[in-house]
C-alpha cells in the first residue's frame, strides 16, 4: 500500500463508513418494520398462532425444519405445509397435522425419523393456526414452488 | 522457560484448553447427524437430529467465544502492556461460563428440549427454540453477564495501558458482540419481527462485529510471527475492517430477501453483499505479503500457516461461497437448501475456527512454558492436523455444494407439479451426504492428530 495513504487516513474511513452505513441500515430498519404491516398479515395473530408459535419454539421444530428458507435442511420447508397438504382447506389441514403429529415415529427403517412431541388436541390445533397464519405471509413470493 | 511478557495472560490458557475440548464435541455431533442424513433412524430414539444440531452448532458458538475470550485475554495485555486488571475476575467468568455451558449442553441431551423449556422457566420471558438461539433464557442472561465482567476487565486493562489500534479495534468487536447479542432477548409474536431482528444477532455477528475481532488477532499474530512494523500491519487492518463494515452492515440485506419486507433490500442485500469478498480477499494479499516481507524467522512455522491458512479459507469460505449465492435472483432458488450448509461449513471453519487456532498456535507453547514455539516434531504433527482438517473441510464443502446444486435442480426449478419432493429429493442426494460424511471422519482424525501435538515433546538427549 502506497506510503502517501497513512495509518490516520485508514482509520477515518473505517469509523466514518461505518458509522454511516449504519446510519443508514438503521433508516432502511426503520422504513421497513413502518411497512411491515402490508405483508404480514399481523390483525389476524389470534392467540391460537401465538400459543402455536411458542408450541413451534418449545419443540424446536427449527432444529430440523426451515421456515421461510430459515432453519435446519434436514426436513421440508413448512412455510407452505398448508398448501402443500392441507390444499388451502384449513378443516383439512388440521385433520392432516393431528394425524400426522399422532403418528411420529413412523419408524421406517432408514427413514428420518421425526420424534413424537406428544402434543395434544388442542396443541396440535394451534400449531396448526400457526403454520396456516405463516402460510399468508408475503416472502416477496418465496419458495419458488410448493415443494419449499 | 518462561517467555510470557505479562504473567496474567496466562488466564487464556483454560480459555483455550476448555474450547479445543468443545470443538471435540462439536465434530463428534457432526458426524452424528451427517450418518443421520443418509442413516435417518440412527440413534434416533436417543439422540434425535434437532438435539445434534442444536449441541453441534452451539458447541460451535461456544468455543469460539472462549477461543475469542481467550485470545482477548491474551493479547489485550501485552499490546496495552500492563497486566490483566483482573486475572482474578478472569478465572472466576471462566468457571461460571464453562459450567453454565456443559450444564446447558447437558439439559439439550438429557431432558427433550419442551422439559428443558419447563424447567428454566422459559414461559416467563421465551427467548427458546430459535435457530442458534435455543439456549435457555437463564443461559443467555449468564453469557451476558460473563460478558459484561469480561469487557469490565478488558477495558479497564486498556484505560491504564497503551491504546493500540489492535486493541481498539478487538475492543470495539468484542463490544459488539455483547451488544448485538441483547437482540436475543427480542422474541417478539410477529414472526415477522421476530425474523428481521433475529439477524442483528448472526449477521451482524458473523458478518460484522466478529470479523473485527478475526482481524484483530491475526493482526497480533502477523505482527509477532513476521515482525513486520506495527504501522503497516494496522493500516490493513482499519483498511480490511472498513471494507467489511461498509459492505457487510447492507450486506445484512441478503438474508432479508425473502422476509416480510420491501423489494428494495434485494438491491441492497445484492450489492452490498457481492462487496463482502473485498475484505477476505484483502485480507490473503495482506497475510501473504506480511509474511514475504518478514523481518524474522519466527520459529512457530505453524502459527504462521494457521495465520496464511485461515486467511485463505476464511475468503474462499465465506467470500468465494458466500458470494455463490447471495445475489437474490440466485438465492430465491438456493435460500435454505444444501448451497447454504456448505457456505456455513467453510465460512465458520475458515474465518472464525482457524482464527482461533491461529492464535492458539502462537499462544500456547508460551502459556505451556515451552517458549517461543514447540519442538519440531510437534509442529508437523499440527501441520498435519492443519492439512487434513482444511482438505477435509474443502471437501466437505464441495460435497454440500453438488447436494445443493442437484438439490435447486431437482426441488426448487422445476414448477410445481413438476418438482421433486423435498424427501425424494433427499434421496438422490445420498451420495453426495456419504462423501460428506466421509470427509467428516478426516476431519476428525485431522482433528486428533491436531490435538495430539500438544502433547509431543522434544526427547531429551540422552533418551
Amino acid at each position: 500500500m502506497s506510503e502517501s495513504f497513512t495509518k490516520g487516513m485508514a482509520r477515518n474511513i473505517y469509523y466514518g463508513g461505518s458509522i454511516f452505513f449504519f446510519l443508514i441500515f438503521l433508516a432502511l430498519t426503520f422504513h421497513t418494520v413502518k411497512e411491515m404491516p402490508k405483508r404480514d398479515n399481523r390483525e389476524n395473530i389470534t392467540e391460537a398462532v401465538e400459543r402455536g408459535k411458542h408450541l413451534w419454539e418449545k419443540n424446536n421444530c427449527i432444529g430440523c425444519h426451515t421456515l421461510i428458507g430459515e432453519g435446519a435442511y434436514f426436513a421440508p420447508e413448512l412455510m407452505n405445509v398448508f398448501d402443500r397438504r392441507g390444499g388451502g382447506n384449513e378443516a383439512g389441514f388440521k385433520a392432516f397435522l393431528n394425524g400426522w403429529m399422532n403418528a411420529q415415529p413412523l419408524n421406517i427403517p432408514g427413514r428420518r425419523q421425526m420424534p413424537n412431541f406428544h402434543l395434544n388436541d388442542q396443541e396440535i390445533d394451534d400449531l396448526a393456526e400457526f403454520l396456516i397464519w405463516t402460510s399468508r405471509l408475503d416472502a416477496n413470493n418465496w419458495p419458488p414452488n410448493i415443494e419449499g | 522457560m518462561n517467555t510470557l511478557k505479562y504473567q496474567s495472560q496466562s488466564v487464556a490458557k483454560p480459555y483455550f484448553i476448555f474450547a479445543m475440548i468443545l470443538f471435540v464435541g462439536q465434530i463428534l455431533f457432526g458426524l452424528i447427524m451427517g450418518l443421520q442424513y443418509v442413516v435417518g433412524d440412527f440413534l434416533g430414539g436417543l439422540i434425535p437430529f434437532n438435539v445434534a444440531r442444536m449441541v453441534h452448532t452451539n458447541l460451535l458458538i461456544v468455543w469460539l467465544l472462549f477461543g475469542f475470550m481467550g485470545a482477548a485475554y491474551y493479547l489485550v495485555p501485552e499490546e496495552a502492556e500492563t497486566e490483566l486488571y483482573s486475572p482474578k475476575l478472569a478465572i472466576i467468568l471462566f468457571w461460571i461460563f464453562a459450567a453454565a455451558g456443559v450444564l446447558t449442553i447437558l439439559g439439550y441431551l438429557l431432558v427433550p428440549y419442551s422439559t428443558l423449556a419447563d424447567l428454566t422457566l422459559n414461559h416467563l420471558w421465551p427467548t427458546m427454540g430459535r435457530e442458534f438461539l435455543e439456549q435457555p433464557t437463564i443461559t443467555k442472561i449468564g453469557i451476558v453477564v460473563v460478558c459484561l465482567g469480561f469487557l469490565f476487565n478488558l477495558g479497564m486493562t486498556i484505560l491504564k495501558g497503551r491504546k493500540t489500534a489492535i486493541n481498539m479495534v478487538m475492543m470495539t468487536g468484542l463490544i459488539g458482540l455483547a451488544v448485538f447479542f441483547l437482540f436475543a432477548f427480542y422474541n417478539p409474536t410477529n414472526l415477522a419481527l421476530d425474523k428481521y431482528f433475529w439477524w442483528f444477532v448472526v449477521h451482524l455477528w458473523v458478518e460484522g462485529v466478529w470479523e473485527l475481532i478475526m482481524g484483530a488477532i491475526l493482526a497480533y499474530v502477523l505482527i509477532k510471527v513476521t515482525g513486520v512494523d506495527r504501522e503497516v500491519i494496522e493500516k490493513w487492518l482499519y483498511v480490511i475492517i472498513a471494507m467489511a463494515l461498509i459492505s457487510g452492515i447492507l450486506g445484512t440485506g441478503h438474508h432479508f430477501y425473502w422476509l416480510m419486507t420491501p423489494e428494495y433490500w434485494q438491491w441492497v442485500g445484492s450489492i452490498f453483499s457481492a462487496l463482502e469478498p473485498l475484505p477476505f480477499f484483502a485480507m490473503v494479499l495482506y497475510a501473504f505479503n506480511m509474511v514475504n516481507r518478514r523481518r524474522r524467522e519466527h520459529p512457530n512455522k505453524a502459527a504462521t500457516l494457521w495465520a496464511l491458512g485461515t486467511a485463505v479459507m476464511a475468503f474462499l469460505g465465506a467470500g468465494v461461497w458466500g458470494f455463490l449465492h447471495t445475489l437474490s435472483f440466485v438465492n430465491y432458488y438456493t435460500h435454505g437448501s444444501q448451497i447454504t450448509a456448505a457456505h456455513g461449513h467453510m465460512a465458520f471453519y475458515g474465518a472464525y475456527a482457524m482464527i482461533v487456532m491461529t492464535i492458539i498456535s502462537y499462544a500456547m507453547p508460551k502459556l505451556r512454558g515451552i517458549g517461543e514455539a514447540n519442538c519440531n516434531k510437534a509442529q508437523v504433527v499440527e501441520m498435519w492436523g492443519f492439512w487434513l482438517m482444511t482438505v477435509a473441510m474443502v471437501f466437505i464443502t464441495l460435497f454440500l455444494t453438488g447436494a445443493g446444486i442437484l438439490q435447486v435442480w431437482l426441488q426448487r426449478l422445476p414448477e410445481s407439479g413438476e418438482a421433486l419432493s423435498f424427501m425424494a429429493t433427499q434421496d438422490k442426494l445420498a451420495i453426495f451426504y456419504w462423501l460428506r460424511e466421509i470427509a467428516g471422519v478426516i476431519f476428525l482424525l485431522g482433528l486428533i492428530s491436531y490435538l495430539t501435538s500438544f502433547f509431543i515433546t522434544e526427547k531429551k538427549a540422552t533418551a
